[in-house]
């Protein structure tokens, strides 16, 4: 008797786990600076638009897929046609890529949650040099986040040429972060279908909790105002447009197979096309959301640096002209300033390279994404807070939700397939093919813990899944419009919800999608094609910048 | 007072300068820097250079002030009355107040950074240190128990494997000596001569309508 295929406990399961998946650290450090850069509160109507054009029918169409043909990325498209089983085995062979290198992130936040229960935070305060008579020289010069990321957890080299030696430490979080991920995948659908309750709602809490903090932070309402001011003629550039339907397309994680693979464990008469809506809308309220914690965050900070700033140009002002404590204050500085540039113009004149023209915009304006605004820009704003280490569990815990509810839906992907195939299915138990997946990924992630493992995992962010996944959703539209026939998927549909889709579904699906992915292909095929010379942010510890190398067309570095 | 000019003027190195943040430091409760308070400072200045130096030769009129800002900040020398009126080496100075910086401070309700000796850097403190980095110990934890789950699924699983095998294996024993039946009934319990009642008619005798 064969054994039925393994179902969700209940539909909120699915849906949390689709949540869990599409919920991820994009939403949190993409699209603030997104929204920064291309015109503020104004950056929400192209994404707004590109979410119901784009991001709504192209989930849709993967959950329903997954949903009628009840088998993992591979054998789904198998099943629509013979000839496009390519389309499910690059799926999987590009989830397999993410899971390489995003487990680091998970490492990573492993690391700094673990370090969160030091008092005082060890990103606080630069450490002393050997003599103890002053702070350590590469951290001086640039802060002491800065310096725990670079040095304390990174250990980075100063190229990508010199690899160094894998970190023990970072080594043995990634392990850690694996075997997490094996614990919640080992048993498939009836261990992820629990955790996934925990990873979805959880971050939810955490963001919460950080809303109310942020938005009583002194200084927050700048960021906020900052940010929500928009920036109308942002709208006429194409670019805005561009990484709006781009930021929808890879924050909902289609094209992986995860969502197949998840769909395909429902009950077949699963309301999918609701279940798409909803997803949809809360990943890109989430997003929104996330922004606003964020640039409140932004704003504390912001003010913080330029307080301090003016501090100590107050502070040097006072020691060098002997002046009455107090006598200097914020506000009456710049006329301060006058009469001391009249009345000792050579001894100001000396000291005015030493004092640097503090500006709030200037330190609102450093638009930060990534590895960046988690792990330098958070954490230097949590350690002004009061309480910092409650602040800094609870952010790094929320980071690594988010980190490994998306780490689930990479393996279901790769997993799904695997077991679905009758010759693994038979010969090996499902553990033990999760066992080997995880650690094969674990085994290739230790190159991301090398001193130069940053800069390896730069290549993989912005190259693994790019226009791989474009073309895998722009064959997967057509193939089911074109190929399968939008007749026999709307029958299908009708069978699964009990009504065909509507008209607008199908515009959607034969026409509007397709364009715009073709479309996103173009330019970023262009894209490539412009940029004669690749180049990538190196950290410089003896300069201590980060500096732009040059790399040619084949990845060696300019001379 | 005017030797004390030429001492400035000649013996540079051997002078500090001093700076006083007491507003900084002290908010609401600070005091108002005045003659008292330098005399304080001489005082201190002279239980440092006797502590350092096992004499209780420096008196306080050996240490001289001038120059004194609104900033609060001014010079100090210390003199030697035995040699000469010459001033004691700057070395020595730096040394003495060095070994005695806390009973300073503290005498000023002051720290390192809110009272400045300009030439003399202090030696910073260095972070506490536990001998086993708190991360590790966290990272431990962690670790052992997500290796307890996995080995408690992976048990689990297997043993309920195992039940579900031995289950398919008894049903395939039953399944192995064939038992005849009749009708479901094992045909060992049925004892074919005397026959069987039929419960079901035997039941319906009064349906039937009497003659």
């Amino acid at each position: 008797m064969e054994n039925p295929r393994p179902l969700w406990d209940n539909p909120l399961q699915f849906v949390f786990a689709c949540i869990s998946y599409a919920v991820g650290l994009g939403n949190v450090w993409r699209f603030p600076y997104l929204c920064q850069m291309y015109g503020g509160g104004g950056f929400l109507i192209p994404y707004l638009i590109m979410l119901i054009v784009e991001g709504m029918p192209l989930l849709y169409l993967e959950l329903a897929v997954g949903q009628h043909m009840r088998q993992g990325s591979i054998g789904a498209w198998k099943i629509i046609s013979p000839y496009l089983s390519g389309v499910g085995i690059a799926s999987v062979v590009v989830s397999f890529f993410l899971s390489m290198y995003y487990n680091v992130i998970n490492a990573w936040a492993f690391w700094y949650l673990f370090h969160s229960f030091q008092d005082p935070l060890p990103w606080a305060s630069c450490p002393l040099n050997s003599n103890h008579t002053d702070y350590d020289e590469e951290c001086a010069k640039t802060s002491s986040t800065q310096y725990f990321w670079y040095r304390k957890t990174l250990n980075i080299s100063p190229s990508i040429e010199e690899y160094g030696s894998i970190q023990w430490e970072q080594a043995v979080c990634l392990i850690l972060a694996w075997l997490v991920v094996y614990l919640c995948i080992l048993r498939g659908t009836e261990s992820t279908g629990k955790v996934v309750y925990v990873t979805a709602s959880l971050p939810y809490f955490v963001l919460i909790i950080y809303l109310i903090r942020g938005l009583t932070l002194h200084g927050a309402v700048n960021g906020l105002i900052y940010m929500f001011t928009p920036k109308i003629e942002q709208l006429a550039n194409p670019k805005t447009w561009i990484n709006a339907a781009t930021q929808i397309f890879f924050s909902l994680g289609l094209g992986f197979g995860s969502l197949i693979a998840f769909a395909s464990y429902n009950e077949p008469n699963n309301n999918c096309e609701r279940h798409a809506m909803i997803v949809s809308l809360i990943n890109s309220s989430t997003s929104i959301f996330a922004s606003i914690v964020t640039f409140s965050i932004y704003g504390f900070k912001a003010t913080f640096n330029y307080e301090n700033c003016l501090s100590k140009v107050i502070l040097l002002l006072t020691n060098v002209f002997d002046l009455e404590e107090g006598a200097l204050t914020a506000d009456n500085l710049d006329s301060m300033k006058d009469y001391l540039t009249s009345t000792y113009p050579n001894q100001y004149a000396e000291l005015l390279p030493q004092i640097k023209n503090c500006s709030l915009e200037a330190e609102l304006d450093t638009a930060v994404q990534g590895t960046g605004l988690a792990f330098i820009v958070y954490s230097e704003a949590i350690k002004n807070m009061e309480v910092s280490q409650l602040y800094s569990v609870l952010y790094f815990v929320m980071l690594l939700m988010l980190g490994i509810g998306s780490m689930l839906g990479n393996t279901a992907a790769i997993l799904t397939p695997l077991t679905d195939s009758k010759f693994l299915s038979t010969h090996l138990p499902k553990e033990v093919i999760s066992g080997i997946v995880c650690f094969i990924n674990c085994i290739v992630g230790l190159v991301f813990t090398m001193e130069a493992g940053n800069y390896w995992f730069d290549i993989f962010n912005d190259y693994a899944a790019t226009l791989s996944l474009l073309l895998i959703v722009l064959v997967e539209t057509i193939a089911v419009c074109y190929v399968y026939g939008l007749k026999r998927f709307e029958k299908d549909l009708l069978l699964m919800l009990g009504h065909k889709p509507n008209w607008y579904w199908k515009i959607m699906w034969a026409f509007v999608s397709p364009v715009l992915i073709i479309s996103l292909v173009i330019f970023y095929l262009t894209d490539y094609i412009r940029t004669g010379t690749l180049q990538y942010q190196a950290w410089d510890a003896t300069q201590v910048f980060i500096l732009l190398i040059t790399l040619d067309k084949f990845g060696f570095k300019a001379s | 007072m005017f030797i004390a000019v030429f001492f400035f003027v000649s013996d540079a190195q051997n002078a500090f300068k001093v700076r006083l943040s007491i507003k900084t430091a002290l908010g609401d409760n600070a005091y108002a820097w005045d003659a008292s308070e330098e005399y304080l400072f001489k005082a201190m200045v002279a239980f440092a250079m006797r502590r350092y130096s096992n004499k209780e030769t420096t008196q306080i009129s050996n240490v001289l002030l001038c120059n004194m800002t609104e900033r609060v900040s001014f010079w100090f020398v210390v003199t030697d009355s035995a040699k000469n009126v010459t001033t004691v080496p700057g070395s020595e100075v730096e040394a003495a107040i060095r070994m005695n910086r806390n009973r300073i401070n503290s005498a000023f309700l002051l720290t390192d950074n809110t009272l400045q000796f300009l030439k003399i850097s202090s030696t910073l403190s260095p972070p506490i240190e536990s001998s086993v980095p708190v991360w590790l110990i966290v990272f431990s934890v962690v670790l052992c128990l997500v290796v307890a789950g996995i080995l408690f699924l992976v048990v689990s699983g297997i043993r309920q494997r195992k039940k579900e095998s031995a289950e398919t294996g008894d049903l395939e024993d039953k399944c192995d000596t064939p038992v005849t039946t009749e009708n479901g009934i094992p045909c060992d319990i049925l004892d074919l001569k005397a026959g069987q009642i039929n419960g079901v008619y035997a039941a319906d005798d009064e349906r039937f309508t009497p003659l």
